[in-house]
């Protein structure tokens, strides 16, 4: 394994090179542009475009009569194109629905590029075999003459990309503020959709049909879990992308049966996962550990105010655990564990089975009543609400009101002694 | 010959009745998704009976199906993207694995990446179904009889809550009708259909076969009784026409099945959007509601 391991990164063989080098450029550039797809809900449009092209390099080949990589891809990027022009038409003039247009015009230039390349079959024409890689992608095939092509491909994506970049960001964003400033929206909605073209078809050859649209969207979704910032998405995205291009020519390497494509498919989309689940900020276990974590914090301050409480109507009586166990331990919530965790935490000590609280569990259910009291006072006071109407909102912004937000509504209220209810405010 | 055109009658007819649902809901895409993703479930199923039967390979095509579905809802639900980003997301990472898990057992799966989205309905007829002996004619079009069955009971059964299902999916809900039980049903048939019908004709021609006939009807009729009528109409034309098509041009009948759903869809595109006054009318009413932000 190891050898194998050493043998692929050395670049000793230069197959590898050549697969590794068209891959990676491929998925760099479908990587970056893939970001501005999905964010103008453009996904599937890449997938009816891959397909589209199929009857563009039949075609070209029936013209040319052999596999001239270049007019493939002419023929290629040319059906691309009337395949854009179709669905937009079909969806400007008719009631037929976007998704409805792109299933349509995939399905059917599709469909006439299969009847033509069976007609080629049929024509007994010998130079005919291995069109299909078009269909199937076959990276492993590729030659020093298609990296020259995906690189020129690539780096024309890319440095159009850095030049309009401004531009591009604003038809993302909010193309209708950019045409009320004077923005040329027709022009850089042709311009995009040109590189998506050209991607795609330089892409066919690599990974194939289905796939192609796989590397448009997968990286770019994943790259969105780690910033909102446009520019770091592109470049998460291009990253993400490079990784699936080597994981992919590893794989088929160490075994030549394995295809590519497929393979750079799946490890974008472990990529994705680990993204949605792990990023910081969005991914959903960091969501999920958050949110608990609030509810215990809430959890444990109610428990504290209602000790405090009790306290407070009837100075000498202590709360009995059997009642704070009757009152918090509704729907099944075990409440043990959270006078444990406090009676660790020193919040509260047990004295001959009841509970009181500790200095630090006393201010610690002062500060909660107090934000509870001050933001029942000031959403009367300053908002203007009937007092009998500002308790359940307090109820919960008292687990949220920061030290400092504290601090900024006693100010506003000028440190005041009681709240709307009457109520003494603890200090 | 006429077994081969029966077949693609029995497809183009299934097909339409779902798609027409599909249309309307605006999730025609779904059909291409599941159609790309229930391979994984072809070759599972393939894998584990060790044999070319069609009903294991229904069932695991279904459920692959129902799993595109709702990974699709639940990226959608759980995530910020677009529902057709997490559906790329989706069906292109299980074609993939299909597409892998076809290369590492290549020596016991039948199965090429050909004639998944060609299909080959010209070797129909030779498929032959020997039941106790006897020989009950080709076992394909008992499959897709049986589909379409299944597809004309679902939509008799449910034709009223399909109906709202495809209006108005709150007003449904508001009802307190089934409607899980309706979207899952829906695409369980979809997921049947298109399987049973890829068999023969392939993946591709089973999205044409979903979207075009439906879209073509859509154009031209406002009810929908009639626009599932007109469908399945346009569908069975396809597939009498498509298939003379092929016979002239010498291609594969599938793909010219294909090319004929679009055809009618051109000349009704052609008729509607240049000849039709009446919709002069609404065409400026749907720019305005174009331009408004979603």
């Amino acid at each position: 394994m190891d050898g194998i391991i050493q043998d692929f990164f050395l670049l000793g063989d230069p197959n590898v090179r050549w697969v590794l080098a068209g891959t990676i450029l491929l998925s760099l550039s479908a990587g970056i542009l893939g970001c501005f797809t999905i964010l103008r809900r453009r996904a599937l449009v890449g997938d009816a475009v891959a397909h589209a092209v199929l009857p563009g390099v039949a075609i070209a080949f029936i013209i040319v009569g052999d596999k001239n990589p270049v007019m493939l891809l002419l023929g290629a990027v040319v059906f691309g194109w009337i395949a854009m022009l179709v669905m937009e038409n079909i969806t400007l003039k008719t009631k037929i629905s976007t998704d409805t247009s792109i299933g349509m015009v995939l399905s059917v230039f599709f469909g006439l590029g299969v009847v033509l390349l069976s007609h080629i079959q049929n024509s007994g024409n010998v130079n005919q075999s291995g069109l299909d890689a078009f269909l199937f992608g076959n990276a492993a095939s590729m030659l020093p003459f298609d990296v020259i092509v995906f690189s020129f491909v690539s780096v024309v994506v890319i440095a159009t990309i850095l030049l309009n970049y401004k531009e591009f960001k604003m038809l993302s964003f909010d193309p209708a503020f950019g045409v009320s400033t004077g923005f040329k929206r027709k022009r850089y909605e042709f311009l995009m959709a040109t590189l998506l073209v050209l991607t795609i078809t330089a892409g066919l050859q690599a990974v194939g049909v289905v796939l192609m649209a796989s590397m448009l969207i997968i990286p770019a979704a994943a790259a969105r879990y780690w910033t909102d910032s446009l520019s770091v998405m592109l470049v998460i995205s291009g990253l993400i992308g490079i990784f699936a291009a080597v994981v992919g020519s590893f794989v088929s390497f160490s075994a030549p049966a394995m295809p590519t494509g497929p393979w750079m498919v799946v490890a974008a989309a472990v990529l994705f996962t680990i993204s949605v689940l792990l990023s910081p900020g969005r991914g959903l276990v960091g969501n999920y550990l958050r949110k608990r974590k609030q509810r215990q914090k809430s959890f444990k301050e109610n428990i504290l105010k209602y000790i405090y409480k009790s306290n407070e109507k009837n100075i000498d009586s202590k709360s009995q655990l059997q009642e704070i166990h009757q009152k918090f331990g509704q729907n099944g919530i075990r409440v043990q564990p959270f006078i444990d965790k406090m009676l660790n935490e020193g919040y509260i000590i047990r004295s001959n089975g009841l509970i009181e609280l500790t200095q630090k569990g006393e201010q610690e259910a002062k500060r909660v009543i107090r934000v509870h009291r001050l933001w029942e006072l000031y959403l009367s006071e300053r908002l203007n609400l009937k007092s009998d109407h500002v308790h359940d909102d307090a109820e919960t912004m008292e687990h949220f009101i920061t030290p400092e937000l504290e601090t900024e509504l006693m100010n506003i209220l000028g440190k005041p002694e009681k709240d709307p209810h009457q109520s003494q405010i603890p200090y | 010959m006429f077994w081969i055109i029966l077949t693609a009658i029995l497809v183009s007819a299934s097909c339409a009745l779902v798609g027409s649902i599909l249309v309307m809901r605006k999730q025609a895409m779904l059909s291409d998704a599941i159609s790309h993703a229930v391979l994984p479930g072809i070759v599972i199923a393939f894998l584990l009976t060790a044999s070319r039967n069609t009903f294991p390979m229904l069932i695991g095509a279904g459920a692959f199906g129902l799993l595109t579905v709702y990974l699709t809802d639940l990226i959608t639900r759980k995530t910020k993207l677009f529902e057709d980003s997490s559906m790329g997301i989706v069906f292109t990472t299980l074609f993939a694995i299909g597409v892998i898990l076809v290369t590492l057992f290549a020596d016991m799966v039948d199965l090429d990446q050909e004639c998944i989205l060609y299909g080959e309905i010209a070797y129909v007829p030779w498929d032959r179904w020997l039941f106790m002996g006897m020989d009950m004619g080709p076992r394909p079009v008992w499959i897709l009889s049986f589909v379409l069955l299944l597809n004309i009971i679902f939509f008799l059964v449910t034709f009223k809550e399909l109906k709202i299902y495809s209006f108005d999916y709150q007003l449904a809900l508001t009802m307190g009708l089934p409607m899980a039980g309706i979207h899952y049903g829906l695409m369980g048939m979809v997921s049947f259909t298109t399987i049973a019908s890829f068999e023969s004709v392939g993946a591709i021609l089973v999205v044409a076969l979903i979207i075009v006939p439906p879209a073509t009807a859509y154009l031209l009729t406002d009810k929908f009784l009639n626009m599932i009528l007109l469908s399945v109409g346009f569908g069975v034309l396809s597939a009498i026409t498509g298939y003379f098509l092929a016979v002239w041009i010498d291609s594969t009948i599938a793909g010219a099945i294909v090319v004929m759903t679009g055809i009618y869809f051109l000349m009704a595109y052609i008729y509607k959007v240049y000849f039709d006054e009446k919709r002069q009318g609404l065409d400026s009413q749907k720019n305005i509601v174009a331009l408004t932000p979603k």
